[in-house]
């Protein structure tokens, strides 16, 4: 089978990247081992943020959010996006110097997303907090969606567009022939002459075949839901001192994740949880809001991430081929920038550079 | 370092478990038996020995049967844990509890699963409706609480435990307006040809026959090969209506006990990740088990009818064989002398299975039963329809994991219990693929739902040994 590109990947990233490139008149097969969305894209926290983000990701994660609050328009769905704003929590007076430290180090940068407020606005945002958060940062247009949905979405909107879909395709080796790559899977042959790898947990050994090898690792964060309860929380809320990651759907259940890792197993595409961890984010999130002492936990669940040494993706050109691009390593906060990665890929297919500044994404960072 | 695990942890204290206690003390194995209910005897026996009813006879011979196995059980040596849920399971042997508010977690060499059987969903038009139970349930409510519901009662659906109930409900003076029976002609004629090899074990027939005399005797109205099935009523139950012999029927009750069989319960042994088999034959799932009951996880048995539906004694006599098995990994005894204490229990449990698969034919459920028609709930507790898993399907959705994405069943706090046979059939169905290759819910913990407070005062446990 012939395209102009083979996206390896069909999370948010691959999906993103196959719609764009779509868009802007370029054929794409994308190669899935699984099914779209089954490991990190699809079953994430869909925390859609810029509160909190390194610096070099602000720009990009400003830029995604015009997506996020147009997505009706882009895709004519809105991925379950609610703009509910993020909160973050200052447990005392410590905490609350970083954030104030924090925001202003953006304001020097430029960007006003993130706000300080204090106790009294933060009871009234967010009502259920326990009386010991003495303030917080708010970025009031972020929010969450739901994952599935959006990745889901942007692959029909690819279809849309063009690209086609292999599911249950493992890529088993990529073979340069001239100009071109011949993607060898577990059941197809694939000819393309641009290659995009948005593999995800996965991306390290294709960036290895690629002769780029990065030191990428595999992680597995853990996230647990309730039964439903009546409405008590509308932002998302994080903490300053411990990781937290809170959250009530419309349907009233509850998402609980917050940093604490199972055991990811990236051959066999299966996570073990670990209940110490577990346990311990439930400890957080009982401690800042006391009101969900009772409410049973239903399930417990694990994304599989990859993860950089410094925190931030590899996103951009091969150090080694021309036409050949890499979008991974998103180190567990990808979902939200996933609209504007596959933009960035398909600026970079068409015309060899993109608007926005990805240099501190260069995988040559990890390479001598 | 001394080794402080339990050799072995049980979990459940029914036919299977207690069996396998009293042999694991006879071979003088540091035992945990851990039970959700506050006395021994699992859903069968269930209060055992301590029935509230005046004159437990009426339960019949079998129930009082329980109260040998409960004596047994009672005097063997062994930590019994009644009143404890488990929610977590790992495959080196940590298991994860709950009791009274508090969790913690004990680690054991081997675990035996069992954890028996449960009612297959009846799907129904209907079938949410106040007023509707299954008859497990209404069998549960007399042997712990000696009550029958007020009113006029129909029971409906198919399988063995259909006649027991309405059998005991007579005996306890219930108001039983109709016996409504699904099994087809085709069943019969299906199931003939297996009739000699289950005179083998003819006690089973002959309590059948005795059920359906007592139906008679009292002069309720039985309906056979009926079709059709649905609850009318708007808030509650108002009636049952079906149609048999090309003519529509309407009886109007109080209550409705539908069932349809049961099915191994397998929510622990698929959240430890063991290979499952789709059981053409008894149509559910069952863990492959190897001639002792361990899964393909090294640690982990099976025994009763967590691992294939075979009834109580079978299920005793697999928690015996089990034992066995553990106890030779153990060094307590060599095979030769396993093998020599298990011939006699293996002579015995195949008798007994002599009668399955005339009854797994006779009562094999109807393809309604499996496959409702699009109005009818699956998931309960999301309100998820039969039609909203086939558009789900024809949306691209491949497998039961994939619904949840598309539109939440199995996802409420039943935890998949109610719906995930009917998911993974109708996809089946909707796909034409054999259902073993459609796959069931992934099953992820906690297997029983735990408090958040619950979970935020577990301990882990300290450097788990292997």
């Amino acid at each position: 089978m012939h395209a102009d590109a083979v996206v390896i990947g069909a999370g948010i990233h691959g999906c993103s990247a196959a719609l764009h490139l779509g868009r802007a008149g370029i054929s794409s097969i994308v190669l899935e081992q699984a099914y779209p969305g089954r490991h990190a894209s699809g079953v994430n926290a869909g925390g859609v943020r810029r509160l909190g983000r390194h610096p070099a990701e602000i720009p990009l994660s400003v830029a995604a959010m015009g997506f996020w609050l147009n997505m009706e328009d882009f895709l004519g769905q809105d991925c379950g996006f609610r703009r509910t704003g993020q909160v973050k929590v200052a447990e005392d007076e410590s905490e609350m110097e970083r954030l104030r430290q924090r925001v202003a180090q953006l304001r020097s940068l430029g960007f006003t997303h993130e706000e300080i407020i204090d106790q009294d606005e933060l009871k009234h945002l967010v009502p259920a907090v326990s009386g010991h958060c003495v303030g917080a940062i708010v970025c009031r247009d972020d929010g969450y969606a739901l994952p599935f949905q959006t990745v889901t979405a942007f692959r029909k909107g690819a279809e849309a567009a063009g690209a086609q879909f292999k599911a249950g395709c493992r890529v088993d080796k990529l073979v340069r022939r001239g100009s071109i790559w011949q993607v060898q899977t577990s059941r197809l042959m694939i000819e393309a002459p641009i290659l995009v790898n948005c593999s995800g947990a996965w991306a390290g050994g294709i960036a290895e075949q690629l002769d780029e090898p990065v030191p990428v690792s595999v992680e597995a964060p853990m996230l647990m839901i309730s039964e439903r309860v009546a409405p008590f929380c509308n932002p998302v809320v994080g903490a300053t001192g411990r990781p937290l990651s809170f959250k009530q759907f419309e349907n009233g259940t509850v998402l609980i994740g917050g940093g604490h890792r199972g055991q990811a197993d990236p051959a066999r595409q299966e996570t073990q949880l670990d209940m110490g961890g577990l346990a311990f984010s439930a400890r957080t999130a009982q401690e800042i809001f006391p009101c969900m002492r009772n409410v049973r936990v239903l399930r417990c669940w694990a994304g599989i991430e990859a993860v950089m040494p410094d925190g931030i993706p590899v996103i951009g050109p091969s150090a080694k081929f021309p036409d050949t691009f890499h979008a991974f390593g998103f180190s567990a906060h990808g979902f939200q920038l996933g609209p504007i990665t596959g933009q960035i890929i398909a600026h970079l297919a068409v015309q060899s550079e993109t608007s926005l500044p990805i240099e501190a994404f260069s995988i040559g960072r990890f390479l001598e | 370092m001394e080794d402080k695990r339990y050799d072995l942890a049980i979990i459940g204290a029914g036919p299977a478990g207690m069996a396998a206690a009293s042999s694991a003390a006879g071979f003088g194995l540091r035992c945990l038996v851990i039970d959700e209910q506050p006395r021994p005897g699992g859903q069968i026996y269930r209060d055992t020995g301590h029935s509230p009813l005046a004159n437990p006879d009426l339960l019949g011979p079998d129930y009082r049967e329980g109260e040998v196995l409960a004596a047994e059980f009672g005097k063997a040596q062994m930590e019994y844990l009644s009143g404890a849920a488990v929610w977590h399971v790992d495959a080196d042997g940590v298991v994860g509890l709950s009791r009274e508010g508090r969790a913690w977690s004990v680690a054991a060499r081997y675990i035996l699963v069992a954890t028996g059987a449960m009612e297959r969903p009846c799907p129904i038009p209907g079938w949410t409706l106040p007023g509707v139970m299954t008859a497990g349930a209404g069998q549960i409510l007399l042997k712990t609480s000696a009550m029958i519901p007020d009113g006029p009662i129909v029971l409906a659906g198919s399988g063995p435990l259909l006649f027991l109930v309405a059998w005991q409900y007579l005996n306890a003076g219930a108001e039983i307006v109709g016996f409504v029976e699904t099994t087809s002609r085709a069943n019969y004629l299906s199931a003939l040809p297996f009739l000699p090899k289950a005179l083998g074990a003819a006690e089973y027939l002959f309590k059948g026959l005795g059920y359906m005399k007592a139906l008679r005797k009292a002069r309720v109205p039985v309906f056979k090969g009926v079709a059709d099935l649905r609850v009318e009523g708007d808030s509650k139950l108002e009636a049952i209506s079906f149609s048999v012999g090309g003519k529509n029927k309407r009886i109007g009750c109080d209550t409705l006990l539908l069932h349809q069989g049961v099915v191994p319960n397998v929510q622990i042994t698929r959240a430890l990740g063991c290979e499952h088999i789709w059981d053409i034959r008894q149509v559910c799932w069952r863990p492959r088990l190897d001639d002792w009951g361990r899964t393909d996880s090294e640690k982990i048995y099976v025994a009763g009818d967590g691992g294939g539906i075979g009834g109580a004694a079978v299920a005793q006599i697999q928690g015996r064989l089990a034992t066995l098995e553990i106890a030779r990994h153990l060094n307590i005894i060599e095979t030769a002398e396993r093998d020599r204490l298990a011939a006699p229990h293996r002579v015995a449990m195949a008798r007994h299975l002599r009668i399955r698969p005339f009854l797994d034919l006779l009562y094999r459920p109807t393809e309604v039963m499996r496959c409702p028609s699009d109005e009818t709930i699956v998931c309960r507790c999301e309100e998820v329809t039969a039609g909203d898993i086939r558009s789900m399907v024809r949306m691209g959705c491949l497998g039961p994991n994939q619904t949840k994405s598309f539109g939440r069943p199995g996802m409420g706090p039943c935890q998949g219990r109610l719906c995930g046979l009917t998911v993974s059939e109708v996809i089946a169905a909707e796909r034409g693929l054999p259902t073993a290759e459609v796959g069931y819910y992934r099953i992820r913990p906690p297997i029983k739902p735990i408090t958040l407070g619950e979970l935020a005062a577990f301990d882990a446990p300290e450097g788990k040994q292997k």
